[in-house]
C-alpha cells in the first residue's frame, strides 16, 4: 500500500475544481467542448466521459455504432483499466480522450493527454534518449535541457546506458519503455495507454507490468489503460471498466482495492478475474468480430 | 578489403566477358568499323583523344551537376507546394506527368531565344527532364510516414510544421535520394538531349559524339560514350554511399543489397 499516498487526492471532491477554459487553455487543455456547452467541470489530471456516443460512415457499406452512451471517469492520480473484446472501441474512446476526434453524442471533459499507441512509433531516426525527449523539443525547450531531463528519467526508470541506442537496437521491450518515457515527458497529467504491451511475448509483457507499475509509483499520472487481456487490467488498475462487444457499451465495473505489487497467483487477482470475465459475458468466447484498432 | 574486391569481381567479369564477345564478332568482320567498332579501337581513340574527350566530360558533368541542382531546388519546392496542398497537387501533377512526353527539340528554339546560346538552356533541359522522377519520389516520400505518428505527435502538441520538421522530411529523406540516383541517370542523358538539340553549342561529350557520328569518327564517339557510362556508374553508387551515410536507418530492414 506504500505508494498509494502517492497518487494524489482520493477524495474526488477535490478534483473537480477547474472549470474548463481559462488559464487551463493556456496550459495546453484541449478544446474538446463547443464552447455553447454549460461550463464543464474538469478534474486537474483527471477523465471524465459521459454518455458519448461514436458511429464510422464508411464510404461503402453500413453504419458501424463504435461507441453507444458510454459513462466513465477517472480521477485524479487513478489507473483506470478499460477491458472489452477486440473491436469494441476502446482505440476510439482514447482517441476521444486525446481530443484526436470528436463524439457524435456526450461530452468529455478531460485533463491534457497524451497517447501511448500500442506500435511504439518511435522515430527511427533519433537515438532513445532523443525520442523520449520529443514533447520537450516540441515544447521549444532547448535540446541540451531536453535531453538532462530525460537522461534523469532514463536513469530512475532503469534505461541507464540505453540513451545513445536507436529504436532498431532495442528490444519490444525496452522500445515500449522509451515510448512510455516520452509520454511521460509530455508534461501531460493524463496518459491514454493503448494496448502498451500488446505486441509483447508473455514473459516481456509481465516484465513490462511490473516496470510500469514502479514507474507510475515514481512518476504518479493519471492514467487510462485500454487493453483486452483481463489479468493485466487487475494487476495494474486501481478501477477496471468494462465494455461490451460493439457497439461498446459499459457493462461493469470493478474495483481492484489489492496492494501492490500484485501477483497473478494471488487468490484474490484470480478472483477478480472471473468476475472481470463474466461481466464480458457468455458470448466471450465467440470469434471477435472485425478489430478496428 | 579483400571483400571490397571479391564484390567488384562479379561485374568486371561480366564486363570482360560482353568486351570479349564484342572484340571476336567485329574481328570477325561482319560488321563495318564504322557501323560498330571493336572495344580496342574504342580504347586507343579514347587514348589518343584522352585531352578533347576530358574537356568535353567536365563541360557535361557541369551541366549535369548545375540542372540537377536546378531539378532539385525546384522538384522539393514543388513536393512540399503538392504535399501540404491538395490543390497544388491536383493543378500541378497533371502538367508535370505531361512535360515527361514533350520532346526537347519543341523547346530548343525558344529556350535558345530567352536564354542564349550559353549553358543555361541546357540547364533547363535538364532540369525539366530531371525534375519528375525528383517530385515523385518526394511526394511519395513525405506522405509515408504513418498516420499513426501523426497521430502521436499531435496529442504531444506538435505545429503542423513541427510534424513536417520532426517526422515528414527526415521520413521522406531516403526516398529523396533514391529520385535523385534516378535523376542523375536521366540527367546524363538528358544532357546529351540538351546538347545536340540546342543550337549554337560545340562543347560537351554529348555534342561531340554527335559530331564523330556524322564524321565517321565511330571509334571516338563510342570513346565519349564509355566515358558516360562510366560516369553513369560513379555517380549512381557516389549517391548511394551518401544514402547509407544520410539515412542508416532505411537500411536496416532491406538488408545489405547494394
Amino acid at each position: 500500500m506504500a505508494h498509494r499516498k502517492l497518487f494524489p487526492g482520493a477524495d474526488p471532491s477535490n478534483l473537480w475544481g477547474n472549470a474548463r477554459g481559462g488559464s487551463d487553455v493556456a496550459s495546453g487543455l484541449m478544446p474538446i467542448d463547443k464552447p455553447s456547452q454549460a461550463p464543464n467541470r474538469t478534474p486537474s489530471g483527471g477523465a471524465a466521459v459521459r454518455r458519448v456516443s461514436v458511429a464510422y460512415r464508411p464510404a461503402r457499406g453500413a453504419v458501424v455504432q463504435a461507441l453507444s452512451e458510454v459513462s466513465l471517469h477517472a480521477t485524479a492520480g487513478e489507473l483506470l483499466a478499460v477491458v472489452g473484446p477486440s473491436g469494441c472501441g476502446k482505440t476510439t474512446l482514447l482517441e476521444l480522450i486525446c481530443g484526436l476526434r470528436e463524439p457524435d453524442a456526450g461530452e468529455i471533459a478531460c485533463a491534457p493527454a497524451a497517447l501511448m499507441p500500442q506500435r511504439d512509433l518511435l522515430l527511427p531516426w533519433l537515438s532513445a534518449l532523443d525520442n523520449a525527449a520529443v514533447a520537450l523539443r516540441i515544447a521549444h525547450v532547448p535540446k541540451a535541457r531536453a535531453r538532462a531531463r530525460a537522461t534523469e528519467l532514463f536513469a530512475e526508470l532503469g534505461l541507464h546506458g540505453f540513451e545513445r541506442a536507436r529504436p532498431h537496437e532495442l528490444s519490444g521491450g525496452m522500445r515500449q519503455r522509451v515510448a512510455f518515457v516520452r509520454t511521460l515527458l509530455s508534461g501531460k497529467t493524463l496518459l491514454c495507454l493503448d494496448e502498451p504491451f500488446g505486441a509483447l511475448d508473455a514473459i516481456t509483457r509481465a516484465e513490462m507490468q511490473s516496470w510500469l507499475v514502479d514507474a507510475l509509483r515514481r512518476e504518479p499520472r493519471t492514467v487510462v489503460l485500454v487493453t483486452h487481456d483481463v489479468e493485466e487490467a487487475v494487476v495494474l488498475a486501481d478501477r477496471i471498466a468494462v465494455l461490451s462487444p460493439r457497439p461498446g457499451r459499459v457493462v461493469g465495473e470493478l474495483d481492484v482495492a489489492l496492494a501492490r505489487p500484485r501477483s497473478r497467483t494471488d487468490p484474490a487477482v484470480i478472483a477478480l478475474r472471473e468476475r472481470a470475465l463474466g461481466a464480458l459475458g457468455p458470448d466471450l468466447g465467440a470469434p471477435a468480430s472485425v478489430e478496428r484498432e | 578489403m579483400r571483400r571490397r574486391l571479391l564484390v567488384l569481381l562479379p561485374p568486371l567479369a561480366l564486363a570482360a566477358a560482353l568486351f570479349g564477345a564484342w572484340e571476336i564478332y567485329v574481328d570477325s568482320g561482319d560488321v563495318s568499323a564504322f557501323v560498330l567498332p571493336a572495344p580496342h579501337t574504342m580504347a586507343a581513340a579514347l587514348w589518343n583523344n584522352g585531352a578533347l574527350i576530358w574537356s568535353n566530360f567536365l563541360v557535361t558533368a557541369e551541366e549535369v551537376g548545375f540542372g540537377l541542382g536546378a531539378a532539385l531546388v525546384c522538384g522539393f519546392a514543388t513536393a512540399v507546394a503538392i504535399h501540404f496542398s491538395p490543390l497544388a497537387r491536383r493543378a500541378i501533377y497533371p502538367l508535370a506527368v505531361g512535360s515527361q512526353a514533350v520532346p526537347v527539340a519543341v523547346l530548343a528554339a525558344p529556350l535558345v531565344f530567352w536564354w542564349g546560346f550559353g549553358m543555361s538552356p541546357k540547364l533547363v533541359v535538364i532540369a525539366l527532364i530531371c525534375f519528375f522522377p525528383l517530385v515523385v519520389t518526394m511526394v511519395d516520400g513525405l506522405a509515408a510516414v504513418d498516420p499513426e505518428q501523426l497521430k502521436l505527435l499531435r496529442t504531444l502538441d506538435a505545429s503542423r510544421w513541427q510534424v513536417f520538421r520532426m517526422a515528414e522530411l527526415p521520413a521522406a529523406l531516403p526516398a529523396a535520394l533514391s529520385g535523385t540516383r534516378i535523376a542523375l541517370a536521366v540527367g546524363v542523358i538528358a544532357a546529351y538531349i540538351a546538347e545536340i538539340s540546342t543550337a549554337g553549342t560545340s562543347t560537351g561529350l554529348g555534342h561531340e559524339i554527335n559530331a564523330d557520328l556524322a564524321s565517321l569518327q565511330t571509334a571516338r564517339a563510342w570513346g565519349a560514350t564509355l566515358v558516360l557510362f562510366l560516369a553513369a556508374i560513379a555517380c549512381f553508387y557516389t549517391l548511394a554511399l551518401i544514402e547509407r551515410r544520410l539515412a542508416p536507418w532505411a537500411y536496416r530492414s532491406r538488408g545489405d543489397r547494394r
